[in-house]
């Protein structure tokens, strides 16, 4: 007899579908409580960075350019006090298959569920990660599905949105494409089941165990071209997987003491299940609208543990604005040579602020770029702001902008300003989440320990934020 | 008519508004929650016919047929003048010393 399609019955089978879909039982990392053992998890996959490297160099990912940006750094020194402004890197991800690090995620996910025997894989993405996605299934000759939240009630899309939706369908995806909310999650659950794909989920840990080549090569490539580890690091958080997985390498290759900074556009006030507000936003990724939330509560995805938790590696958060990082794609196109993002320009924006901090021979890496397209380009994504009644105009963004109203300009570089977020705050709100959602009132040794290894704290902490 | 074996793009409610799930903001869910996809036409139909079609995946979707020989409209959008004076600041700024 055939299964019952309707929302309930799908959503009530979500546990069977995922487990089905991604050839792994999360049961067996569980405690039972608030804590589950998130290295297990990420053994599981049974591939080494070795290995990794080696599943990325056969599809055309990894070993990309670590491109010194000498204007920009030159240009952030006119603003910083002397002696001061750090040198820039960027680590030129766009030179990737498809164009960003998804693909990293993707050739080991791609790799995995060949490995296991699926027919295809299917993610649920509206960013860079399905035409990564895509990429890799063409390569490695599986069928592919992307589910994309792409237009409003009215059937508009989001630009940036409509890009990937092509990209996908140049490696010949199949893309799916839906209206604004998160019942999202149930269309692809009932494609997942009725397809029996695997669940190229960005959250799984095939998929960050990929990233973490990003953060070895950026440690091995600094030394050689400066002869020393970066002394910050700054990757642009949405989902917290490029955090993770960039942490992680670079604790794998040693180095420790290279501070990590998750870099954010603010789109404070604006809801990402808006019909109404979906179109007021100027990005459509690498902002707080996902940063905030998926770094306190990362097991909101469609995965029961996400591999990615940002909160165990940042050492800070800062937010940008859009029209910083709208100004920072033209620095990066007039002043170096390099037509990039803007999507990963987010962590450039935030490192020419953040270098005017750090002394002049100090070292600061942002960790991607990514492609552009049609679309996917500043004047498309401020033509359209225009066009949605969003106000542009060059004036102080710290001061004037707001999310969904205006997309403010820096009137000159000096008014890019990196702002730190309260980091202690994001550790306390992860804290209290994860007790809640376990509905622990009394957490165990084990617990405390889990919490403060989650929010990169220590007991102590998590035990005064739980009021024990 | 649209042929049989034609590349079209069809669209389909997933859920009507009323259906939609409690966690959402209320002008979502005064909207119901709309689907699109494409794929080869399965048999004659006009368009806003009921159809089938076979996606690039191999997959058998229902929906209204809406769209024949579907294709990208996005563009790099209209004349953003901010964009020149950005350029044209960076310039003057580093003029000299570049």
């Amino acid at each position: 007899m055939a299964l019952a399609k309707d929302y309930d019955s799908v959503m009530g089978r979500s546990n069977d579908i995922m487990k089905e879909a991604l050839g792994l039982d999360y049961k067996e990392f569980e405690s039972g409580s608030v804590a589950f053992d998130y290295e297990a998890l990420m053994k599981s996959t049974g591939y080494t960075l070795e290995e990794v490297a080696k599943i990325q160099s056969r599809t055309a990912v990894g070993n990309t350019p670590l491109i010194e940006l000498r204007n920009i750094s030159a240009l952030a020194r006119k603003y910083a006090k002397p002696g001061y402004g750090a040198r820039i890197f960027a680590k030129d991800e766009a030179a990737n298959a498809s164009g960003s690090f998804k693909a990293r995620r993707a050739a080991c996910a791609v790799a995995h569920a060949k490995k296991l025997g699926y027919k295809g894989v299917i993610a649920a993405t509206s960013g860079n990660y399905g035409a990564a996605v895509a990429s890799q299934a063409a390569m490695q000759g599986l069928k592919c599905i992307i589910v994309q939240e792409c237009y409003d009630s009215h059937g508009v899309g989001q630009p940036e949105i409509v890009e990937k939706a092509r990209k996908c369908e140049a490696y010949g995806a199949e893309v799916v494409q839906l209206t604004v909310g998160p019942e999202l999650f149930y269309t692809f659950l009932s494609i997942l089941e009725d397809t029996g794909y695997f669940n190229a989920s960005l959250y799984s840990p095939f998929g960050i165990a990929g990233i973490e080549t990003l953060g070895y090569e950026i440690a091995m490539q600094c030394r050689e071209i400066v002869g020393k580890d970066p002394e910050m690091v700054v990757c642009t958080n949405a989902g917290g997987g490029m955090m993770t997985g960039t942490a992680r390498g670079l604790i794998k290759a040693g180095a420790t003491d290279t501070k990590l900074v998750a870099a954010s556009i603010d789109l404070t006030g604006l809801s990402m299940a808006s019909d109404v507000q979906f179109n007021k936003k100027s990005c459509t990724t690498g902002h707080t609208g996902f940063g905030v939330p998926y770094a306190t509560d990362p097991d909101h995805s469609d995965v029961p543990r996400s591999a990615a938790r940002p909160l165990r590696y940042m050492d800070r958060y800062v937010t940008v604005k859009q029209g910083d990082v709208m100004y920072a794609t033209e620095m990066l196109a007039n002043l170096e040579g390099l037509e990039r993002g803007p999507a990963g320009n987010t962590a450039l924006a935030a490192a020419f602020s953040l270098a005017q901090e750090l002394p002049e021979d100090a070292v600061i890496v942002i960790s991607e770029t990514d492609y552009t397209g049609a679309g996917k380009h500043i004047q498309p994504q401020l033509s359209f702001a225009r066009d949605n009644g969003i106000d542009i105009y060059f004036g102080d963004p710290n001061a004037e902008d707001m999310p969904g109203v205006n997309v403010v300009l820096p009137k000159d570089p000096s008014y890019i300003k990196a702002i730190d977020a309260d980091l202690n705050h994001f550790r306390q709100s992860l804290i209290k989440k994860s007790c809640k959602k376990h509905g622990v009132t009394n957490p165990s040794e084990a617990d405390l320990k889990f919490l403060a290894e989650e929010t990169k704290t220590d007991v102590e902490f998590v035990k005064k934020t739980l009021g024990l | 008519m649209v042929k049989k074996g034609e590349w079209v793009r069809i669209h389909a409610v997933v859920l009507k508004a009323d259906e939609r799930t409690g966690k959402i903001p209320e002008d979502t869910k005064k909207c119901d929650l709309e689907m699109w996809t494409k794929g080869t036409l399965l048999a004659d139909a006009e368009i806003g016919d009921e159809v089938e079609v076979e996606t690039a995946v191999g997959r058998i979707e229902k929906g209204t047929l809406i769209e024949v020989h579907p294709y990208y409209t996005h563009s790099y959008g209209k004349f953003v003048p901010e964009i020149i004076e950005i350029d044209k600041q960076l310039r003057a700024i580093m003029g000299g010393d570049r």
